[in-house]
């Protein structure tokens, strides 16, 4: 879709775009190029020589059990975060459609956490939880649970689903409410009246009608687990216990920035950047359909 | 509502009711928290209903900051996560907004080429180039300052092709009828196409002020003087310390100031909210 009446000029243009195009030149491009650069490269210990490896960095990681370690502990945050979030919000969401009275009040409420950060939405929960003085740890003891995730690796990835999930919870439920409301009453009330119950109407029509919202969100929660939740780990686990919630965002953090460990960074950098790309792809695949670009 | 079930209907509630809670729940106690006093949270059980203290903790916090975090007055805070968020929001919106008037309303060559580079942004988030990003913010000497912890966020991929999408609805009359009064580019931009484009810049804004409001790595990296520490990130200082319990009444106090101002514009501009999250994803 193009314009048909457009001004002339070349200038003029360019200077509109430039400053857009220098900020993504020199902070998102360059810096992205640097992290392929310095993947194939390896420093001394004292940061004096640099030399050429190839692709031994990468090698190394995926000979490395802690990054293997680091991975799988990702995936299976992604898929804790995503699966329990969508479930979670789509009930909410399926329940606030039909409900009429009182539901902007709902409505209000459930979007509440999108405002909050995930640092701030992991600290709420890490203090809730905490084991001498939180209310649910203490509750968790009430049902004869010790809980501690200060020492126990479980109880700390436990927590930072919790909080991770509780985040996105708004997110995906208006994204819900919005693709319920396309749904067409007249579907609906046919069904009824063919004499299909609510739990039938929702496996048969409801649910098939929202495949395009819910893989939009599958999406966009994976890439949210595995970037966007670098908050709720910094500000409460740090990885801890034991490496038991180190992702592998967290983990790129800690062996660049604190670890100083050039190449193996920039080559975690690297999966990342190619883990985000194909996610991007899939979901703009999927989008073109509807808007073109 | 198809057909009226009151035990359906009761259901439904019941389940928006938990909803609710679980989602208002942690924000409440990190409220009562902040109420107390600092003995109150560390002996035995958390109060349930708020205390007394309220006054003095927060008044500890805002002006005299946690010793244990660099004693960073949480007002300075808020004040910095202020200029952060505005300058990131205003930034993006300023940058797309001429940036999609350039590719809609001009032809001319590399246009798709310098599409696709904004484009590219989406797929490289501050994650996944954490020290060379950093490297360039040092050489470029803008560490520990507000531009630093602005102008590289401030490139939109979202932004800009909404406000694409939007100027392709506007009809090509008004751009042929700004031409034969003998409008420049420019004046047709101006006079014409921002006010068109209000509602919009609203609802992309009020997206762009939580995002600024809400980045945490990207301050942890450049900030080194405390002096520039956002709330969001400051936070974590407060609650992560060595030995023994941190302050919590105090570290709620600073959670729920860091909380506020999001949430407030989400809830005051709930329509707004709604319209730009639905529509930059979209």
């Amino acid at each position: 879709m193009h314009k048909r009446v457009t001004f002339k000029g070349f200038a003029f243009p360019l200077a509109l775009l430039a400053p857009q195009l220098l900020v993504t030149l020199i902070f998102f491009i360059w810096p992205a190029g640097q992290a392929l650069y310095q993947s194939v490269l390896r420093q001394d210990p004292f940061g004096l020589r640099t030399t050429f490896v190839g692709l031994a960095n990468f090698r190394r990681l995926f000979a490395d059990s802690l990054y293997l370690n680091s991975f799988q502990i990702t995936i299976f945050f992604s898929i804790a975060v995503t699966v329990l979030g969508l479930v979670l919000a789509l009930l909410f969401a399926v329940m606030a459609d039909r409900v009429i009275k009182g539901a902007n009040g709902y409505k209000t409420m459930l979007i509440l956490p999108y405002a909050v950060a995930p640092a701030i939405a992991g600290v709420l929960w890490w203090f809730m939880f905490n084991p001498s003085i939180g209310i649910l740890a203490y509750a968790a003891r009430g049902l004869g649970y010790n809980w501690n995730h200060q020492t126990n690796g479980g109880d700390a990835m436990t927590l930072v689903i919790i909080a991770a999930v509780w985040k996105q919870i708004s997110y995906n439920f208006l994204f819900f409410l919005a693709g319920l409301q396309a749904i067409p009453k007249s579907l609906i009330e046919a069904a009824a009246i063919d004499g299909a119950g609510p739990w039938k109407r929702f496996w048969s029509i409801v649910f098939p009608l929202l495949s395009p919202t819910t893989f939009f969100l599958l999406v966009v929660n994976v890439v949210y687990a595995f970037f966007d939740t670098f908050g709720v780990i910094h500000a409460t686990t740090s990885g801890g216990p034991g490496q038991s919630t180190n992702i592998l965002v967290y983990k790129v953090y800690t062996d660049g920035f604190i670890g100083m460990n050039l190449g193996s960074s920039a080559a975690q950098s690297v999966i990342l950047m190619g883990i985000v790309i194909l996610l991007t792809t899939i979901q703009f695949r999927y989008i073109e359909r509807r808007v073109q670009y | 509502m198809v057909e009226n079930r009151p035990l359906l209907t009761f259901f439904q509630h019941t389940i928006l009711i938990f909803g609710v809670l679980l989602v208002v729940f942690p924000v409440y106690i990190a409220f009562v928290a902040s109420t107390h006093e600092g003995r109150a949270l560390t002996s035995g059980m958390l109060p349930l209903l708020p205390g007394n203290r309220m006054i003095e903790n927060y008044n500890t916090i805002l002006f005299g900051g946690m010793r244990q975090a660099g004693g960073v007055p949480v007002a300075l805070m808020l004040f910095n996560s202020m200029v952060m968020a505005l300058s990131i929001a205003v930034g993006k919106i300023a940058i797309s907004l001429i940036s999609a008037f350039a590719v809609v309303y001009f032809r001319f060559p590399f246009r798709m080429l310098a599409f696709w580079i904004i484009f590219i942004t989406l797929m490289l988030p501050v994650e996944v180039r954490i020290l060379p990003t950093f490297e360039v913010v040092a050489n470029l000497g803008m560490l520990n300052s507000y531009a630093g912890l602005s102008i590289p966020l401030i490139a939109s991929a979202t932004a800009t092709f909404l406000f694409r999408q939007f100027f392709l609805t506007v009809p090509d009359e008004l751009t042929e009828a700004a031409r034969i009064d003998g409008a420049t580019p420019f004046q047709f931009f101006k006079d014409i196409l921002l006010p068109l484009s209000r509602t919009n810049i609203a609802a992309i804004f009020v997206i762009m002020f939580i995002y600024g409001w809400n980045q945490y790595l990207w301050p942890l990296l450049i900030t080194t003087d405390p002096s520039f520490t956002t709330i969001v990130m400051g936070i974590q200082r407060m609650v992560t310390v060595a030995e023994g319990q941190p302050q919590w009444h105090l570290a709620m106090a600073t959670a729920t100031l860091a909380l506020l101002p999001p949430v407030l514009v989400v809830i005051v501009m709930q329509r707004l909210f709604v319209k730009g999250l639905v529509e930059t994803e979209k």
